[in-house]
């Protein structure tokens, strides 16, 4: 019988809870690197006990830390002691070095990008937001950073690099910080076409490489925005959350600022598909394990008050691809409820029937066993939860 | 012995309790010291100091002998009572929230 696997970045720590495939009791363990925002964790698909972290301070910077035991122990990648030293003597760890690329040789280096006012800005390095592992190699590690820029390490973490060709599209200059800062937090690895990726950044949209990250394209037509001077722009859209189904991965679904988006042309053109939702503004967007027509959304107010419509926090599922939404409440706080939950908090697993998970800023852990129909709260009383990845492990 | 006072949480990054200990020769300063910080505990790089300019990150402070050093030259010499362990280095994160 398969095992569930939860991953919950929080504001103050990380925490993994277990549980066996009947999902019913859950283990916790945790907090993994207490007092630190952890922003995401992901583990390799490759190797499921391969578990990238990224721990984030705005006081002391960036760490990325590895776990090879599924989430037992932790360490910064590169910190055996035989790599410690460099030839000259100096400590030697780079895992937590993020350096944009801007050499000549690697594209049109780009050095500023649209501040709040309109006037251009450095690139500077904050955070990570989303770690990617590749689908294929444990050691293959995208990361989508804060701000905005993808990097990859080949060598399990311990040296990062910038795929420089996305910062140095003709757009870059054009991007811009939303609310919550100029962020790549969006990372899908195309399951049929290793060379394909997709990326969405806010506020600037979401982009694709057909040739593994050297060249890449703005994928936002279709994409209509009131909040920016040209609602049809090719760049500065709000896109909060694209979601595939990996047995189609040419039908992208996209949560934006405001709106649910749908494309069926691996982004070439979109079309909303909001429908009867309550608000389409929202964070996450994922997708059933079994059913690549069955999507879900957590619908938020308004772009200035993050929490649900009417007090009531209500998951909604479409088995139509969108456009036609079912509310989903059993379970879930119907009343004076005022959380939100951030994009990258929400992930199914792989059984069937298929689970889904989703994190609050309030601190609670809900999940579905049966597709969405009956929630509850496998945790209620973390630090505000940041994001949640399920892994369905052996 | 040089005595180094880390934040709490870069002392869990480096899986340490208590203060830092170093012997160091020549001239100490706030780069050597830190320098040899990063060479003990290698996982700390980037945390106090930028990777690639080495400068000091806006949210950490140095403070020593009761003074704030933050903005001191990274290659004036340090208090004796610091060279020579009466007292300790400080490092601290900016009181800021959090």
């Amino acid at each position: 019988m398969s095992n569930i696997r939860v991953l919950v970045g929080t504001r103050k720590g990380a925490f993994i809870l277990t549980s066996d495939g009947a999902r019913k009791r859950w283990k916790v363990s945790g907090p993994h690197f207490a007092g630190w925002e952890i922003y995401h964790m992901k583990a390799s698909p490759v190797n499921p006990d391969r578990i990238y972290a990224s721990q984030t301070s705005a006081w002391f910077g960036q760490i990325i830390q590895r776990s090879d035991d599924g989430g037992k122990t932790w360490n910064t990648p590169g910190s055996s002691p035989e790599e410690l030293q460099s030839s000259d003597g100096m400590a030697k760890a780079e895992s937590n070095k993020f350096v944009y690329d801007s050499s000549a040789e690697t594209g049109k280096p780009v050095t500023t990008h649209q501040w709040y006012d309109g006037t251009q800005h450095p690139w500077e390095f904050k955070r990570v937001w989303h770690l990617e592992p590749s689908l294929h190699d444990p050691d293959h590690v995208y990361a989508g950073v804060e701000d905005a820029a993808i990097f990859e390490s080949k060598d399990g973490g311990k040296s990062w690099h910038e795929l420089a060709g996305l910062r140095g599209s003709d757009t870059g200059p054009k991007w811009q910080p939303g609310a919550g800062g100029m962020c790549l937090h969006t990372i899908l690895l195309d399951p049929k076409d290793p060379q394909r990726i997709y990326v969405a950044i806010s506020a600037a949209g979401a982009f694709r490489t057909e040739d593994g990250g050297k060249t890449w394209s703005p994928i936002n037509r279709g994409l209509h925005s009131q909040y920016i001077p040209d609602p049809n722009a090719e760049v500065g859209h709000c896109v909060h959350r694209i979601a595939m189904h990996p047995s189609r991965p040419n039908t992208l679904f996209m949560q934006k600022h405001w709106d649910v988006m749908r494309s069926d042309d691996a982004g070439g053109s979109w079309h909303e598909v909001s429908g009867n939702l309550p608000s389409d503004f929202g964070f996450p967007i994922d997708v059933h394990a079994h059913e690549p027509e069955t999507i879900y959304v957590v619908p938020i107010k308004s772009d200035s008050e993050h929490y649900p419509p009417s007090g009531r926090l209500r998951v909604y599922r479409s088995r139509a691809g969108g456009n036609d939404w079912e509310a989903l409440t059993k379970g879930l706080p119907q009343r004076n409820c005022y959380v939100n939950v951030l994009r990258d908090a929400m992930a199914v697993d792989s059984l069937d029937p298929c689970g889904i998970y989703f994190g609050t800023t309030g601190g609670q852990v809900y999940a579905s066993a049966d597709g969405g129909d009956k929630w509850k709260p496998i945790i209620r009383d973390l630090p505000a939860v940041l994001s949640v990845e399920v892994q369905t492990v052996a | 012995m040089i005595r180094v006072i880390l934040p709490p949480n870069l002392r869990t990054l480096a899986h340490i309790e208590g203060e830092v200990e170093l012997q160091l020769n020549g001239t100490l300063t706030q780069r050597s010291l830190l320098d040899a910080v990063e060479a003990k505990y290698p996982m700390l790089r980037g945390t106090m100091r930028d990777h690639v300019t080495q400068v000091r990150r806006p949210m950490v402070r140095f403070f020593a002998c009761g003074e704030d050093l933050s903005h001191a030259s990274a290659d004036a010499p340090l208090p004796e009572p610091i060279a020579n362990g009466a007292e300790p280095f400080m490092i601290i994160g900016a009181i800021a929230g959090g």
